[in-house]
């Protein structure tokens, strides 16, 4: 294993690897059927302690 | 009294650590008995002396009847923990202060006849102390704390989770000593050797069980933000322990081992180590604390939920490839080093999403700055964030490194994030925490909290702006050449004219310890209940009283 094998499969697939990555979390944040659960998670630190 | 599931208590838990606390005692025994090192040995009778206090602790706590409390919250845990953390930062800002004057002053407080305190010994002292031992408890601290408010459930495992923050303090107590008796690996930021290292990865396996244990039973279907950056936070740190720390030990009984890796392999893991320290201990760790205090403390929800998450993805899928930016200009092949210059400079952009994400969680609520000091002090940390966040990428670009690699200005930029992001952000959160916790209405003085916030301030302005004079000063004195060719300064020279600048260091670091003396005084009559005596309201009602 070269330096060259290395370098080709890490600005191919590692490449794809990130792009896919990175496009998978950001459809997951902006999938509009999540709005309603993020914004509920957006107050979690808000809500009242019920057991105290 | 609606919590959940009461689980019957079958005592596996009490039992399993009894035989984890039994294993290591017994192995301390033997090792203490068969040794030849002295050092090795009276670390083994420490470990044996813990070991058995360990399973008096068990034995004692598991004899005490249940009380009601056994159902909501464990936040004795959180209480210690606070403490702890407490006490920590102020012996770890003092030795900084110490090793501040030593390097200012080096005939004054050169002691050699106390060879156990010279700068080789106290400089790990001081980093492990105020990284590991202060950071580390306010971590474990608040995770236990957040985790179970935003999962509705108890903290899981029982006395596992005792055993997490008495078997971390052990490991504390093991590095300390360790470095003051010149026990060390020669790795910065994970010199204990062998021995401490294998306790630190059982109390973090603990930990993480602990942890996802709580995650687990949660009664919250979303697991909140903060906490996947707790666990990035747990899960890579184990992971950068335990390789960075691969080495075998010259005999069963020695406290001396022989690295796994070496030369440029060596250099690199340990750097990998390093950075991730910061990216995951420093960054991951004290973010989880931004997500969830800044919007309690505020009283708002979270500016955007869905920036947080590609914040914390983004920020730790970039971050782990860092690290070899600290190894520009060395036997690590260029493509390497480039290759963590860039990751470096893409950082730039989930740190400051992040950071935008802390500051505009305040929309709405900006003049809550002016009346809530504790609220000041985590906005004020996320500020130094973003601040020490730009200047890290810059400083990884090879040909700034170029100028600022083993100068001062590195000490200047490390302690921007330390002393503004990570300090401020905990003082924050053990503020906020401490009248939570021993069920107070408010904090003692406030104006203390004033107080406080200023003095400390001014000692980081004092600290950083110094280092990157005396950091900038230093690097270019070194790279000076004269018209023959040669070195324009002596390197003794650029030591002297660094000294006024060690001595503004070292004024920085007296206040800002003098503003953690302030504040370890404030929780202190916040616990008891006290309340100052020019702040209090007739009806000792929150002092919401509009101007005039």
């Amino acid at each position: 294993m070269t330096y060259e094998t290395v370098a080709a499969f890490a600005q191919t697939w590692g490449l794809l690897y990130a792009a896919v990555l990175f496009g998978g979390v950001l459809a997951y944040a902006l999938w509009p059927r999540n709005q309603a659960k993020f914004d509920r998670a957006a107050s979690m630190p808000l809500d009242e302690e019920i057991d105290q | 009294m609606t919590a959940a599931v009461k689980t019957p208590r079958t005592g596996f838990d009490a039992l399993s650590v009894g035989v984890v606390l039994a294993a290591v005692g017994a192995y301390a025994l033997v090792a203490a008995a068969r040794t030849h090192e002295a050092m090795f040995q009276i670390h083994m009778y420490v470990l044996l002396a813990a070991m058995a206090l360990g399973v008096v602790g068990v034995i004692v706590s598991g004899a005490k009847p249940k009380s009601a409390a056994q159902s909501t919250y464990n936040d004795e845990i959180v209480k210690a923990g606070v403490i702890a953390a407490m006490f920590f930062g102020v012996v770890g800002m003092l030795v900084g202060v110490v090793i501040a004057l030593q390097l200012a002053f080096p005939s004054q407080f050169y002691f050699p006849e106390l060879g156990f305190l010279n700068f080789g010994r106290l400089r790990p002292l001081h980093t492990s102390a105020v990284i590991f031992a202060f950071g580390g408890n306010v971590l474990i601290a608040t995770s236990f704390y957040v985790v179970q408010r935003t999962t509705k459930a108890r903290l899981a495992g029982g006395v596992w989770a005792w055993f997490v923050f008495w078997g971390y303090q052990l490991f504390l107590a093991l590095a300390a000593s360790g470095y003051l008796m010149g026990i060390t690996e020669g790795k910065e930021y994970a010199e204990p050797e062998w021995y401490a290292d294998l306790w630190l990865t059982i109390v973090w396996v603990a930990y993480l069980g602990v942890f996802l244990g709580t995650i687990w039973k949660r009664k919250e279907p979303h697991i909140y933000v903060a906490n996947w950056f707790y666990l990035a936070f747990i899960v890579t740190i184990a992971m950068l322990h335990i390789v960075n720390n691969l080495a075998l030990p010259v005999d069963a009984f020695a406290g001396t081992s022989v690295s796994l890796m070496a030369g440029v392999q060596s250099a690199l893991t340990q750097w990998w180590y390093g950075h991730n320290a910061v990216g995951f201990f420093l960054t991951a760790g004290f973010l989880a604390i931004m997500y969830y205090f800044i919007p309690k403390q505020a009283n708002r929800p979270v500016y955007s939920y869905r920036l947080s998450i590609v914040h914390f993805w983004a920020l730790i899928f970039i971050y782990i490839w860092a690290g070899p930016h600290h190894l520009h200009y060395t036997a690590l092949p260029q493509w390497a080093q480039t290759l963590g210059m860039t990751f470096s400079v893409m950082l730039w952009m989930p740190s400051w999403g992040g950071m935008v994400n802390g500051l505009m969680t305040l929309s709405g609520a900006w003049d809550k700055l002016r009346t809530d000091p504790v609220l000041r002090m985590l906005v004020v940390s996320v500020a130094f964030y973003g601040m020490s966040t730009f200047e890290g990428p810059v400083m990884s670009i090879r040909a700034v490194n170029a100028l600022s690699h083993y100068t001062d200005w590195t000490i200047g930029h490390v302690h921007s994030g330390a002393l503004g992001w990570v300090g401020f952000v905990s003082f924050g959160a053990l503020y906020a925490l401490t009248p939570w916790l021993w069920k107070r209405e408010r904090l003692y003085s406030l104006r203390l909290v004033d107080l406080h916030f200023w003095i400390a301030t001014v000692g980081i302005l004092l600290y950083i702006a110094a280092m990157w004079v005396a950091g900038i000063m230093q690097g270019l004195m070194w790279r000076a050449y004269n018209d023959l060719g040669f070195l324009q300064y002596s390197f003794v020279e650029t030591v002297q004219a660094m000294h006024p600048y060690y001595i503004i260091r070292a004024l920085g670091g007296v206040l800002y310890l003098i503003g953690a003396l302030v504040m370890a005084y404030n929780l202190w009559r916040t616990a008891r209940g006290d309340v100052a005596i020019q702040e209090r309201t007739p009806a000792s009602a929150p002092a919401a009283v509009p101007a005039e």
